[in-house]
């Protein structure tokens, strides 16, 4: 068991026939992943690879017994399949689609929120469940390796440079997963760190964050009061000057607040290691759990 | 994309919001009989620049109305205003609002912005405007009213009337400030906005009058609002980093010496901090993204070698979606194109990485390859210094 999905989960792709839809649910698939249908409106009764094509999501989960849903949906047009998803009761939506407007997020989220469902994302590269060989997400598999260390991050690349040292050091990883570099996004840190709190799987957590908004410092809130096991954290952007969007929507540094001085100081009165060079990430996390 | 402050004002008032009377000019004689048509004893001349703090550098001006307006109206639009938002180069001065001057009893806060923790569009108000609002949340939050708006229904009447009245006890003063409060979030929700704040509100007499205002809109949602593209103003941005995002690439200038093109905001960000750690200055964020292309690739490096400043080039690229060897090839391709100028550092990891070496290898070109992050940025770090 490890925390969103295991091999149990049954995953359909939103989005499948497109090139990136097809592409990643083949990839998650050779992952292990238990691909079971797509859904393209208008294209019920094509497959992709032998992996079946629903009109609606509410078809591909009564044919399917689906309860994850991969988003590939371009950004203009978002929103809906997220709102059909939760509708046709799918539990987890992962949303990798970069570039939504936020308000749509934001709207999206409402209703997702109501309905009990979940959503890492969007502009995420997914969640990754190395032990149960399930990977919902863009990420490259190879790197990763079964563990008991949880990754969390708001980086796309940046977490798989992570992934590898980690697994170069031979600390494996029970789930990693992105939470999306857009300002408004599903998950946070702390739901995650709950999560993680309560999987016997999981001993440790590596946070790796970024410039921008507060969530790693509510997390560290988190950690100090409710979190006991160890923690290790790389926060990017220490360079990054105020004011300027770097890359992810998410990541600027606004009317003073959200810079990476005051995250890392955050996390350090909780009581996390954070690393200062981020070459050193996996041979400190290493050490950490020796 | 930030609007300037005319822009905004316009937006505003065709909601229903009370704005001073005033025309934007472009030069001195122009300013000077706009001033003279405002029949007002007093006027204030104010830069149009994407930035804050305008009045600190010199570019608001309160002048009676005289002959002399000419003259300081055009010496301001003549201006590079610098102040802690522009960097130290400043930006131009795009165009001169005249105004009426009005007095000012009450100045008030007026905010709409998308939280990120709750997910939820926030109005804020505060009876104390006329400060940066992140000054007024640090001293005195208390200060601060809050509403959270529900996005299937949006903002309810009787929430800005609710904020309306705690702002003001005057039935007259309340209403108008209910009008400015429900068209703000009109205009935040209609056109996408990251920000849209009035500070400051005045109350002048029984007159509430939006005295300046700040609308940026959101670059991501910018494709249903075509229209507004009209109203971007390139002289506001660094033309490298326009460029470059037509291509799909994020590009910030820096002001140091090594130049940075890396896949991934966060590992772009993380490089950068790397190489600062080492003893480094970086030249640049740029972020290919995950996606690029050959093509985009080869253009992050001629945008690259666009800044004089650059004297080692250093590539990190962790193959995920974006294979090493499309990077491979997009670097020698610009680098064929361009002629190489400069030294070439790079670390590649990842999906393909195997044919990415071969073909850097075969190309004959004097990359240095370092497998090893942490070496390689310190042996950038070492080359820039030695140049």
């Amino acid at each position: 068991m490890s925390i969103l999905v295991d091999k149990d989960s049954r995953v359909i792709c939103q989005g499948i026939t497109g090139r990136n839809g097809t592409f990643h649910s083949l990839a998650c698939r050779e992952y292990g992943t238990k691909m079971v249908g797509g859904v393209t409106p208008g294209k019920e009764g094509q497959t992709v690879d032998g992996i079946p094509v629903f009109n609606t999501v509410a078809k591909a989960v009564q044919e399917t017994g689906a309860d994850v849903s991969l988003i590939f949906i371009p950004a203009a047009g978002a929103k809906d399949p997220i709102l059909e998803a939760v509708d046709a009761g799918i539990r987890l939506i992962v949303c990798i689609t970069e570039g939504i407007p936020p308000l749509d997020t934001a709207s999206a989220l409402y209703t997702l929120r109501e309905a009990g469902c979940k959503m890492v994302g969007p502009n995420t590269p997914g969640v990754i469940s190395p032990p149960d060989r399930c990977k919902v997400g863009i990420m490259p598999g190879y790197i990763h390796k079964p563990g008991s260390v949880g990754v969390i991050s708001r980086s796309g690349t940046l977490t798989y440079e992570v992934v590898d040292q980690l697994t170069k050091n031979g600390v494996g990883q029970s789930t990693c997963l992105g939470l999306g570099g857009d300002p408004v996004v599903g998950l946070s840190f702390i739901d995650v760190l709950e999560m993680f709190r309560d999987d016997p799987e999981t001993e440790a957590v590596v946070l790796i964050g970024e410039i921008g908004g507060g969530a790693e410092e509510q997390a560290a809130e988190f950690i100090k009061s409710e979190f006991n096991k160890p923690v290790a954290a790389y926060i990017a952007g220490r360079l990054a000057p105020p004011g300027k969007r770097m890359g992810h929507a998410g990541a600027i540094i606004s009317g003073g607040s959200g810079t990476a001085q005051g995250k890392i100081q955050a996390l350090q009165d909780a009581g996390v290691t954070v690393i200062e060079n981020l070459t050193q990430v996996g041979a400190t996390v290493k050490q950490m759990l020796t | 994309m930030n609007l300037h402050e005319y822009q905004s004002k316009q937006l505003l008032a065709r909601r229903g919001v009370a704005i001073p009377r005033g025309s934007v000019c472009y030069d001195g004689l122009e300013a000077l009989i706009a001033a003279r048509e405002l029949r007002s004893e007093n006027v204030v001349l104010k830069a149009q620049v994407h930035s804050g703090g305008r009045g600190k550098a010199g570019g608001v001006s309160v002048m009676p109305v005289s002959d002399d307006i000419r003259l300081k109206a055009s010496e301001i639009l003549e201006r590079r205003l610098v102040t802690n938002q522009t960097g130290p180069q400043g930006k131009p001065v795009s165009g001169l609002l005249v105004e009426e001057v009005l007095p000012i009893d009450q100045e008030i806060y007026i905010g709409v912005v998308l939280d990120r923790n709750s997910g939820l569009v926030t109005v804020m108000a505060s009876p104390e405007g006329g400060v940066e609002i992140e000054t007024l949340a640090k001293e005195s939050p208390e200060k601060i009213f809050t509403v959270s708006v529900n996005p299937l229904s949006g903002l309810a009447p009787f929430q800005s009337r609710g904020l309306g009245f705690r702002l003001s006890a005057d039935k007259t003063i309340a209403t108008q400030l209910t009008t400015v409060i429900s068209a703000l979030y009109a205009v935040f929700t209609e056109f996408d906005c990251t920000l849209a704040e009035i500070n400051p509100l005045i109350i002048s007499g029984n007159r509430v009058i939006a005295l300046d205002a700040k609308i940026n809109l959101d670059d991501h949602s910018l494709f249903r609002h075509p229209e507004m593209e009209l109203w971007r103003d390139r002289s506001q941005e660094d033309s490298l980093e326009l460029s470059a995002r037509k291509d799909g690439l994020s590009y910030i200038r820096l002001s140091g010496d090594i130049g940075c093109i890396v896949n991934g905001a966060g590992l772009a960000m993380a490089t950068l901090d790397l190489i600062s750690l080492h003893g480094g200055a970086p030249a640049n964020f740029l972020d290919v993204g995950g996606g690029a292309s050959e093509q985009a690739v080869a253009d992050a490096m001629s945008i690259l070698l666009e800044d004089k400043n650059v004297k080692v080039v250093f590539i990190n690229i962790f193959g995920g979606i974006l294979r090493c060897d499309v990077l491979a090839r997009g670097v020698i391709r610009a680098i064929k194109q361009r002629g190489l100028p400069l030294p070439v550092i790079a670390r590649i990891e990842g999906t393909n990485i195997e044919e990415g070496l071969e073909l850097f290898k075969q190309s004959g070109l004097p990359i240095e390859m370092i497998p090893s992050l942490d070496e390689a940025a310190k042996r950038v770090v070492t080359k820039a210094k030695s140049l």
